[in-house]
């Protein structure tokens, strides 16, 4: 991952087709509703701020520390974000961030960001805010408990997003879910101290320098349906996983939907006999058809650049 | 125990990713003790030369020689010990909570025991003229206040060489003269680059010219500085 | 690293560059959904992909050196479909040491995985290394996407590079002072945890910057007469060839899934 370094970005090729939609559904889902809260929350000066905090977000992934050896550790953000910003604004923040380097640093699939929003996005921030406020609240005024709650809510919001991605990852039936849930989950048990490190440091900063930002309604507030949502997103990936990881083979049979599909295809391939196509019944054949086919664009496209050159500098 | 050759750069050249070529053929030599400043209108390449002097660019041709130690992978731990950076905007460099911390950490880098860290940071601050000031947030001060305490970053590590980039841009009358004597106290190697060439008449001895990317002038600041069509010609005024 | 580097836009004026954005984007997303409905096995089908894939990166007229590099960004993620190769199928192709043994079946998983990605991978960099995000977002605005996240795309866009300096000039005020003389005791760095917490005081003060640089630019909005109606620029309307060309783009990109699907799937 050249631009971020936390590997949760989820290149093309790698969701089926069915999880890759059920998730930007969900993603679109809780986007539209954060696009409506914000409006009603921040007036009018939502677009600047919005649109460069994600730029700091963006940034701020770039800032790293040396673990050791070549390796270095790197922020995320969900969970900073929502800690300052409260639970919608940081959703939103958090979409720019994961959307931009997924359209225009292909840092994470096209087809694949609806997952990768949800994943980052919406686990990251609502288990974030869960843990944070929920931190504050059995704390309350003691000047330590921000960074406690920045750290527990850093690390929470990576370990609980990467159980979410090795999930999604079983369900495509592209990595079994009894190696995905503990490489993943172990890898960011450990990265998500380094958000947990990085996010109390952030905290202590703001809070020495203004903090008024971390007093002001959104900040303070809490919002039930996602505290809530966060708790319960924590728990059921937190059960899910480690049951999935003991019965690989259940996910495997729903990825592949072997028996959902085949029964749709049966009846198409009757229908077009072997003897209407024999060149493609032959498989070899089709392949070396391909390559020839394949050849003969990719000459096309060469001449026709070529062509397009002349004609340029005929024109000048 | 200074080399007699602070600084000593050979045929330096380099291009920026996008193609800019910024600095070409530039071959330099400063004494110890020596204070240079280092002029040039914007664009000229100054702070391009700094930042190869403790090897956070590397030089795509030629060489660099910091305090006898060749600039390159191997030495860049002795090299930025050496060598004391300030940048030119003072919020670039101040990233801790407290004055404290941000003074301390060069010394906390290299592992010192805490008491004897707090007494070079009061020291630093002392010198700096900013006593006191530890628990404060570095955030909060003043853009004069944070140059002194940028300043202070970088004492504390005693470095042979202090490489300013704009020391004054954007100081009021007051806050740049109280920074121009603060300097003048200073014993390292100075190198100012700067286009205040005012301050440059008050602590430097020796003016280094720069303009796109190569050495156009070197001498006794009174001559250059006393060269007025020179100046003009390379887009600077006394 | 340079920020301006990170920006993968080539300017140019090849064939594709002066396409009209709604067809790039159109094509690369039909693209990328039927690879991705493409069944495992599916060869003669993925190679006319990879044909048409690399037919646009010659019209784009994209350095192969360029275009390598940035692909092989997938590259640490293929460590998550490895396990394929051994737990997949029932085909044994080579038994290797500590039992585990390589399957046919899997390994056709896990090439087909990685060719999805790759493929995958080649369009999208062909489409942002033609197109400005700005035309991009033009498109995305007009095919529905919210006015008020394209403009807050829009403002993120635009100071993306202007933040990422202050991060880089963060990282190298920190780098100037991690010096590290010959002759002190001790290892150098600190611990952990503490250069973890200092480079959270990074964070929050390019966040604290952020925020201070937000109030200057709403600022500056309000004083042009900016009154919280995010206004963008409209799409230019297509010209029937741009049509032909994005509808009979998806027909192909259709027919070949269609294809795959029936003989493979």
């Amino acid at each position: 991952m050249l631009f971020s370094p936390v590997p949760m970005h989820i290149p093309d090729g790698f969701l089926s087709v069915l999880v890759s939609v059920i998730l930007w559904i969900l993603s679109v889902a809780g986007i539209g509703y954060a696009l409506k809260r914000v409006g009603t929350d921040l007036g009018e000066r939502q677009v600047p701020l919005m649109g460069i905090l994600a730029a700091a977000i963006f940034a701020g992934q770039m800032l790293n520390f040396s673990v050791t050896g070549g390796t270095s550790g790197h922020l995320m953000g969900a969970a900073l974000a929502t800690i300052v910003l409260g639970p919608w604004a940081a959703l939103l923040v958090m979409v720019c961030v994961v959307g931009i380097q997924a359209v225009v640093f292909q840092d994470g699939g096209l087809l694949a960001l609806g997952a990768n929003i949800f994943n980052m996005g919406i686990v990251g921030v609502a288990v974030g805010h869960f843990a944070y406020r929920t931190v504050c609240r059995f704390t309350g005024d003691k000047p330590w408990a921000i960074p406690l709650g920045g750290f527990i809510a850093g690390w929470l919001s990576i370990f609980i997003a990467s159980l979410a991605c090795a999930l999604q990852l079983a369900l495509s039936g592209t990595s079994p879910a009894n190696i995905a849930v503990p490489a993943m989950g172990g890898i960011h048990a450990l990265i998500g101290i380094g958000e947990g490190l990085i996010t109390a440091g952030a905290l202590a900063f703001i809070a020495a320098a203004r903090g008024d930002l971390l007093q002001t309604k959104a900040a303070m507030g809490s919002s039930k349906p996602v505290w809530a949502g966060g708790g319960i997103l924590a728990v059921l990936l937190a059960i899910a996983s480690p049951l999935a990881s003991a019965h690989p083979d259940g996910l495997e049979w729903v990825a592949e939907g072997r028996g959902f599909l085949d029964l749709a295809q049966d009846p198409l391939y009757e229908i077009i006999p072997d003897y209407v196509l024999p060149g493609i019944a032959n498989e070899a054949l089709a392949t070396i058809l391909a390559g020839i086919v394949g050849v003969i664009l990719v000459l096309a496209a060469a001449l026709a650049v070529a062509y397009s050159r002349r004609r340029m500098t005929e024109a000048r | 125990m200074a080399a007699p050759v602070a600084v000593s750069i050979e045929g330096l050249s380099f291009a920026y990713p996008d193609g800019r070529q910024a600095l070409r053929d530039i071959s330099l030599r400063i004494a110890s003790g020596e204070k240079v400043g280092l002029v040039g209108p914007n664009g000229a390449g100054k702070s391009t030369l700094l930042l190869h002097l403790n090897g956070l660019l590397q030089s795509q041709a030629g060489q660099v020689h910091t305090c006898g130690l060749d600039v390159s992978n191997g030495n860049l731990g002795a090299v930025r010990a050496a060598v004391g950076m300030v940048f030119q905007d003072p919020n670039d460099q101040l990233f801790c909570p407290t004055v404290f911390e941000d003074v301390a950490f060069g010394l906390l880098y290299q592992g010192l025991p805490k008491a004897s860290v707090q007494a070079r940071v009061a020291e630093a601050l002392a010198a700096v003229g900013m006593e006191g000031f530890e628990s404060r947030s570095s955030y909060r001060l003043s853009l004069g206040e944070k140059k002194r305490i940028a300043l202070a970053t970088v004492l504390v590590l005693q470095p042979e060489i202090l490489a300013l980039d704009e020391p004054s841009a954007g100081l009021d009358p007051r806050a740049r003269r109280s920074l121009i004597e603060l300097l003048a106290t200073l014993h390292p190697t100075l190198l100012i680059a700067t286009h205040d060439l005012a301050l440059v008449q008050e602590l430097c001895a020796r003016v280094v010219v720069l303009d796109e990317g190569g050495v156009v002038a070197d001498g006794p600041a009174s001559t250059i500085l006393g060269d007025a069509p020179l100046l003009a010609r390379h887009g600077l005024e006394l | 690293m340079n920020p301006s580097t990170l920006d993968p836009y080539r300017p140019g004026n090849s064939l594709l560059h002066r396409l009209d954005a709604q067809v790039k984007v159109g094509l690369t997303l039909g693209f990328i959904v039927a690879t991705a409905l493409l069944p495992p096995g599916a060869w003669p089908i993925l190679i006319l992909l990879f044909a048409m894939a690399l037919s646009a990166i010659i019209l784009a007229e994209l350095r192969a050196g360029f275009v390598l590099a940035r692909t092989m960004l997938a590259l640490p993620f293929m460590l998550a479909a490895l396990p394929l190769l051994f737990t997949v199928g029932s085909t044994p192709l080579v038994s290797l040491p500590w039992g585990w043994t390589l399957m046919k079946e899997g390994l056709v998983r896990a090439i087909n995985v990685a060719a999805k990605a790759w493929l995958s991978l080649l369009a999208a960099l062909t489409l942002t290394a033609t197109t400005p995000f700005s035309e991009i977002l033009v498109v995305l605005r007009a095919w529905g996407m919210p006015r008020l996240l394209a403009s807050i795309l829009g403002m993120t866009w635009r100071y993306l590079f202007v933040l990422a300096g202050e991060a880089q000039r963060l990282l190298r005020a920190r780098a100037a002072r991690s010096g590290h003389p010959a002759h002190t005791p001790g290892r150098p760095g600190g611990t952990l945890a503490w250069r973890a917490q200092v480079t959270g005081g990074m964070a929050g003060n390019l966040f604290l910057r952020a925020t201070d640089r937000a109030e200057r630019i709403y600022g500056a909005m309000a004083a042009r007469g900016y009154d919280g109606e995010p206004r963008t620029f409209p799409q230019p309307p297509s010209t029937v060839n741009s049509r032909l060309l994005l509808f009979g783009g998806w027909a192909l990109l259709a027919l070949l899934t269609l294809a795959g699907l029936l003989f493979w799937g």
